[in-house]
């Protein structure tokens, strides 16, 4: 099925079609219209550029970055593509130097990508070289534009991407800024391969519906629950969204014995208390929060454990999930100690989320063979917009499938 | 010898309790106060502590393993380990033993692909003591763990 074939349901957001899933026509324009268009994707953190003269690679969707900052100041993003032959120019993860040389054929360039050097430019023994007519200044490496927010440096391809806190909105700029205050460091990273669409992950991680049945232990030790005070805010463009819990406002409500779901069955008392120690971090009381900035940005505080994550599509069917745990510089032995502890809740191994390491493989297998089949997404209505009450609603979900037909130009088909 | 066959021994019994699905047997050869870590060489590189499991204490290991049992959802699958012969490393801070592996997993429909390479950094009880792991880091080559974590290597 093509992607001109695509008939979106007229129930809208509440349906998605899986051929979305799976499709690489559809696939391949999600690089077009969504990573190169207007929106903001994260490169890295602010302090990853403290270093003089480092510089590091990033992706945009499946788009080599070299991020960097110039001896001014000025934080340069650039297409990691030689203006050559098209090599990669850096390779490794993270490197030092004042200019960035392509390995090929040793052109270099400064940080802001404009070329400065070109190998037997003029020749070697008086023959040979470049044309007459060359001109340095027609081979610069492709620029991204860069802003820095919430500690985070962020690029965009589209000169139509609105600033940034107008692309967040006003509530989720305020919610963003105060997880990732004040001086942050990097306490830990790792990646998970996932075998999903990278959308699969998104909606997962807006699906607050799913958060306290699917996984026990939150249930369990009342880390967060559906009967905590807490809700669900969605940005103007329904694109963004945070959840947030209080657990201090724990009433426990009967249903979550009455539907004997899974992950109240699951009555443990932990041995080792010191999983859970945590101290009051965030002024407003939130204990828990995933916050999401489309396209593949999540920010996390789960207790006092911050971190943020990143999943980049590899393919139709394949996504890596990369974490980044955060403490900060001002932490106390102790506080670190705590954040260490309750990096066992989250990542590749986390208590509370590994199973959203194969869960959403299971929507990928299952949906595999049926394109023109949907998921039905009504939990909570049909619409997309913010609850303050509840998180019993796939709103959140509904609103990334609003933003996304309006991306991709699948609207009113 | 007996203590470098005690050490053999250990290490072979605690590859073949995960491989065996005899996860609370496989706590048992953990010292009371041990500390079990898994963690990349790059988080080792860059001296971050956050692992991706960090166990402090017998008991926190017990809650991984009872989580395991009772709490995660995940597709059922089995270890193999293969284990390299162990090297001990005189250190400022006592002798370590270090012992590299391949785990390979298998998945109930047969899929198998090697899942982690790595080293073990063991430190042991003290000679005469029951041999027991006093602490163990288990420190993966590569970034990125396929799927998810949750048997421990």
């Amino acid at each position: 099925m093509s992607i001109d074939g695509l008939q979106w349901p007229a129930e809208g957001a509440c349906r998605v079609p899986y051929q979305v899933f799976s499709d690489s026509e559809i696939y391949a324009q999600e690089q077009k219209r969504i990573f190169q268009g207007p929106t903001w994707n994260y490169l890295c953190l602010e302090t990853e550029l403290d270093e003089r003269d480092k510089s590091l690679t990033a992706t945009i969707g499946e788009i080599p970055v070299i991020v960097s900052k110039d001896r001014l100041g000025t934080i340069h993003a650039l297409v990691n593509r030689c203006a050559h032959k098209g090599a990669l120019v850096q390779l490794q993860r993270e490197q030092t130097g004042k200019l960035l040389t392509c390995v090929y054929h040793s052109w270099s360039y400064d940080k802001g990508g404009e070329l400065k050097g070109v190998a037997f430019r003029n020749g070697v023994n008086g023959s040979g070289g470049m044309p007459d007519d060359f001109r340095m200044e027609n081979h610069s490496l492709e620029r991204i534009r860069v802003t820095v927010f919430a500690g985070i440096v962020w690029g965009t391809f589209s000169p139509d991407t609105p600033p940034i806190e107008e692309y967040l909105g006003s509530e989720a700029s305020a919610f963003l800024s105060q997880s990732m205050t004040g001086d942050l460091k990097i306490i830990g990273t790792h990646s998970q391969i996932i075998h999903n669409n990278w959308k699969l992950y998104a909606e997962n991680v807006r699906d607050t519906y799913h958060a306290t049945l699917l996984h026990t232990f939150y249930t369990s030790f009342k880390i967060n629950r559906l009967d905590m005070d807490g809700g669900i805010l969605l940005s103007p463009s329904k694109l963004n969204a945070i959840s947030y819990s209080k657990r201090r406002t724990l009433s426990e409500n009967a249903e979550y014995q009455s539907a004997k779901v899974h992950s109240a069955k699951y009555e443990a008392t932990l041995k080792g208390k010191q999983l859970l120690e945590a101290w009051d971090e965030r002024p407003d009381g939130v204990t828990h929060s995933i916050q999401t900035v489309f396209p593949t940005l999540v920010s996390q505080y789960t207790l006092n454990s911050l971190a943020v994550r990143i999943y980049l599509p590899k393919g139709p069917r394949k996504t890596e999930l990369i974490w980044i745990f955060l403490g900060r510089k001002s932490d106390t032995p102790e506080q670190e100690k705590m954040r260490v502890l309750q990096a066992n809740l989250t990542g590749a191994a986390g208590l509370v989320a590994l199973e959203d390491g194969c869960i959403n493989e299971f929507v990928q297998r299952g949906t595999a063979a049926f394109p023109d089949k949907t998921s039905f997404i009504e939990m909570g209505g049909r619409e997309a917009e913010s609850n303050r009450c509840s998180r019993a609603t796939e709103t959140a979900v509904r609103g990334f499938w609003t933003g996304y037909r309006e991306l991709m130009g699948f609207e009113g088909k | 010898m007996q203590r470098d066959q005690q050490i053999q021994d250990l290490l072979v019994r605690s590859a073949s309790y995960l491989d065996e699905d005899q996860l609370e047997k496989w706590v048992e050869l953990f010292e009371e106060d041990a500390v079990y870590r898994v963690t990349t060489a790059e988080n080792l590189r860059k001296g971050y502590p956050v692992s991706i499991i960090y166990c402090e204490g017998r008991e926190m290991l017990e809650d991984r393993i009872a989580a395991l049992r009772n709490a995660n959802i995940y597709e059922p699958h089995t270890y193999c380990h293969v284990l390299s012969l162990p090297q001990k490393l005189q250190t400022e801070e006592g002798e370590l033993v270090q012992t590299r592996f391949i785990v390979t997993r298998i998945f109930e429909d047969g899929r198998t692909d090697v899942f982690a390479t790595g080293k073990y950094v063991d430190r042991y009880s003290d000679e005469g003591e029951d041999c027991r792991f006093k602490s163990r880091t288990v420190v993966l080559d590569s970034r990125a763990i396929d799927v998810l974590l949750v048997i421990p290597l």
